[in-house]
């Protein structure tokens, strides 16, 4: 109402009288900025949606969802268990029963690659995500604070570094015995020494950049600029390190399970059977192709999902 | 409020330690060396000064950037060096900072709207999504860009663009005094004239202060009240704007400005261009006495010492030979 009578006060004639022809049509951009206004507004929307459009990156998302939901429900379902041994069905070819076929001792190739890529793909992802977290608080928390205190820090890393990886697991299983949980912890202490000091180089440079400082100068939190401000601008590097994880990790495990640290026959993880099938590989090659295709496609699909975030992450990429 | 100035500085010192490794000997940059100036509320300071004189180091000690070593700054009667706290968070409401670089200054992985509503998120301003998209909007309008940039990211816009980003970013807490280091020198010469009109007006519609650091004094002049001289760390000449800049009394000052194109054949005439010999010492190893003995034309055994801020009509210059001419 106020409107309307200021309208009057202003022309000199009531709002509902104004001649058709003063009014003048939006152009289409002054008609989409309503629009525009409406649509995805943050950082992180927008990552999602240009990962969406990454077909590859979200047809492998899709297929490692589907891989741990196998994982995870096949065992459970199947007739077959990956100790259920069937003398009369050794070394069987594919078939409807078994559609991997069977192991040396007739067991079902399928299940065993499924109740494999339990372990393999829990210390996977259980190793990267550790990684993750604890290279990058650590690393960002060293950069950010930097001096003494980064000095000190990065010091201990650098003696956690020089010790051989085999050394941890051997302590780690003198203490919490030959599990599974010893190698995940061997394999997380020995790497994510690695992702600190590249965050850690990262954020040095990026605090001193100006963005960093106008944050500061407006009141931002430590905690907030770390995080919102630097290590968001180091995400790159952190992707690429963490999917490569993966995949170092289900090695590690292999190596150790061959060695016999880990878990022990007749479980299996796809490190192991991949290991089993070596003797007949010249006889029977497809009981080795199994689980190294799937620790294959596992990795290819990190891979693309790691690119395809790194990718829509940034900006400048879209 | 003490003297009544708005922003108070005295006797302030930034020292940089840097020491290379942990044995060797200590080795400090003495980027600012007991500078004291005031600044009145609403009142545009120009700071100039050749490329490494101190002036950004100067402009981060007030902000908080970085610790000055000792001295004083109070503005609005509060003594800024020693808050902490939620009086600390307070303040950083009163005090923002443009920076040099606007490639540098803006986050790149933020849209425009999450760049122009963080300030408000960190003070709890504007509430609601609402009201912040509204505030973010008012911003965008006030600086000149238009409502549905919010959206983009700092990549895809201009530099004179960021740059008043920039400034709709350290409007968004409403303060009362700015120091805008280098806004323009990153700029094309057509856009800076356009930041400079933009802050001006800001400046008559919200009574901000500003301390404008530049390293043209032409530029300085242009839009500061006071123009503060700086020379290796030292405050060596302040005056009113056209004082010091039409009647320059420090030897530094007159060579600063001879060395600039004059348009105007009046001024022309009676400026002599004055050849500076030497470099520029280096900070680390500064000359004992008057810093800007070492290639001063007027130089002589009184230099030797310090020479103390003094008064001269209107200005405040540190030389021992002020009555002299170059
Ligand atoms: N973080 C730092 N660590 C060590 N020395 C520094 C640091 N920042 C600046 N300096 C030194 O302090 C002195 C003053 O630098 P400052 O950046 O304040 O100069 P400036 O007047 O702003 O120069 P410019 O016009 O180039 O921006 C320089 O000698 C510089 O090398
Ligand atoms: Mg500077």
């Amino acid at each position: 109402m106020a409107d309307i009578n200021k309208c009057e006060a202003v022309l000199g004639i009531p709002a509902s009288e104004i001649p058709e022809e003063w009014f003048e049509r939006l152009s289409d951009e002054e008609k989409d900025s309503e629009f525009v206004a409406m649509q995805s507004k943050t950082y992180f929307q927008d990552t999602w949606a240009q990962f969406k459009k990454n077909r590859l990156a979200l047809a492998s998302l899709v297929f490692l969802f589907i891989l741990i939901l196998a994982a995870i429900f096949v065992p459970m379902f199947s007739p077959y268990t990956y100790d259920g041994q069937d003398l009369m069905h050794r070394n069987a070819g594919s078939s409807w029963q078994h559609p991997f076929g069977t192991d040396k001792f007739g067991r079902d190739i399928f299940v065993r690659v499924m109740y494999g890529a339990r372990i393999s793909l829990s210390v996977g992802f259980a190793a990267a995500l550790l990684n993750l977290i604890i290279g990058v608080v650590y690393g960002g928390v060293c950069g950010y604070i930097g001096g003494r205190t980064d000095l000190i820090l990065m010091r201990i890393v650098d003696i956690l570094y020089s010790v051989p990886t085999l050394l941890y697991v051997i302590l780690i299983m003198l203490i919490f015995g030959s599990n599974i949980f010893s190698v995940l912890l061997a394999i997380c202490v020995s790497s994510w020494v690695g992702m600190a000091r590249q965050v850690r180089a990262q954020v040095l440079s990026l605090k001193e950049q100006e963005f960093a400082q106008a944050a500061f100068v407006l009141g931002a939190s430590r905690t907030r600029i770390l995080f919102k401000h630097l290590i968001i601008n180091c995400m790159g590097p952190i992707i690429v390190n963490t999917t490569l994880m993966v995949p170092e990790a289900i090695f590690t495990e292999a190596f150790l399970a061959f060695v016999g640290i880990g878990i022990s026959i007749p479980m299996a993880s796809w490190g192991t059977m991949a290991n089993d099938a070596r003797s007949l590989l010249m006889l029977y090659p497809m009981q080795m192709v199994w689980p190294v295709m799937a620790i294959s496609l596992t990795m290819l699909s990190l891979h693309f999902i790691g690119d395809g975030l790194s990718d829509a992450l940034d900006p400048r990429k879209r | 409020m003490n003297g009544g100035h708005y922003v108070e500085i005295s006797h302030l010192d930034v020292i940089y330690d840097v020491t290379k490794g942990v044995f060797s000997p200590k080795q400090l940059v003495h980027a600012v060396n007991d500078v004291s100036f005031t600044i009145e509320a609403g009142e545009t300071f120009g700071l100039v000064g050749e490329s490494g004189c101190g002036k950004s180091s100067l402009g981060r000690a007030i902000v908080g950037i970085n610790k000055p070593r000792s001295g004083d700054i109070r503005i609005n009667g509060q003594d800024v060096t020693h808050l902490h706290g939620r009086s600390l968070h307070d303040f950083r409401r009163e005090v923002q900072m443009i920076f040099q670089d606007p490639y540098a200054s803006l986050n790149p992985r933020m849209t425009i709207g999450e760049i122009l509503s963080e300030p408000m998120v960190i003070h709890g301003l504007h509430r609601s999504p609402g009201a912040r998209e509204e505030r973010v909007t008012e911003l965008l309008r006030t600086v000149g860009l238009k409502p549905d940039h919010v959206r983009r990211y700092p990549h895809e816009f201009s530099g004179g663009q960021r740059q008043r980003i920039s400034i709709a970013r350290t409007l968004a807490v409403n303060p009362r005094f700015i120091i805008c280091d280098e806004p323009i020198s990153a700029l094309d010469v057509s856009i800076q004239a356009q930041i400079i009109n933009l802050l001006k007006q800001i400046q008559k519609e919200r009574n901000i202060a500003y301390l404008f650091i530049a390293h043209d004094i032409g530029m300085v002049k242009h839009i500061s009240d006071r123009i503060g001289v700086m020379y290796l760390g030292h405050l060596v000449e302040v005056g009113d704007s056209s004082e010091v800049y039409f009647h320059p009394l420090h030897p530094y000052t007159k060579a600063l400005l001879s060395a600039i194109p004059i348009s105007d054949p009046d001024v022309g005439k009676s400026r002599k261009r004055i050849i500076l010999e030497g470099e520029i010492p280096s900070p680390l190893n500064p000359p004992a006495g008057c810093p800007f003995s070492t290639r001063c034309p007027l130089a002589d055994e009184a230099c030797r010492r310090m020479p103390k801020m003094q008064q001269f009509g209107s200005h405040q210059v540190a030389c021992h030979h002020v009555n002299q001419s170059v």
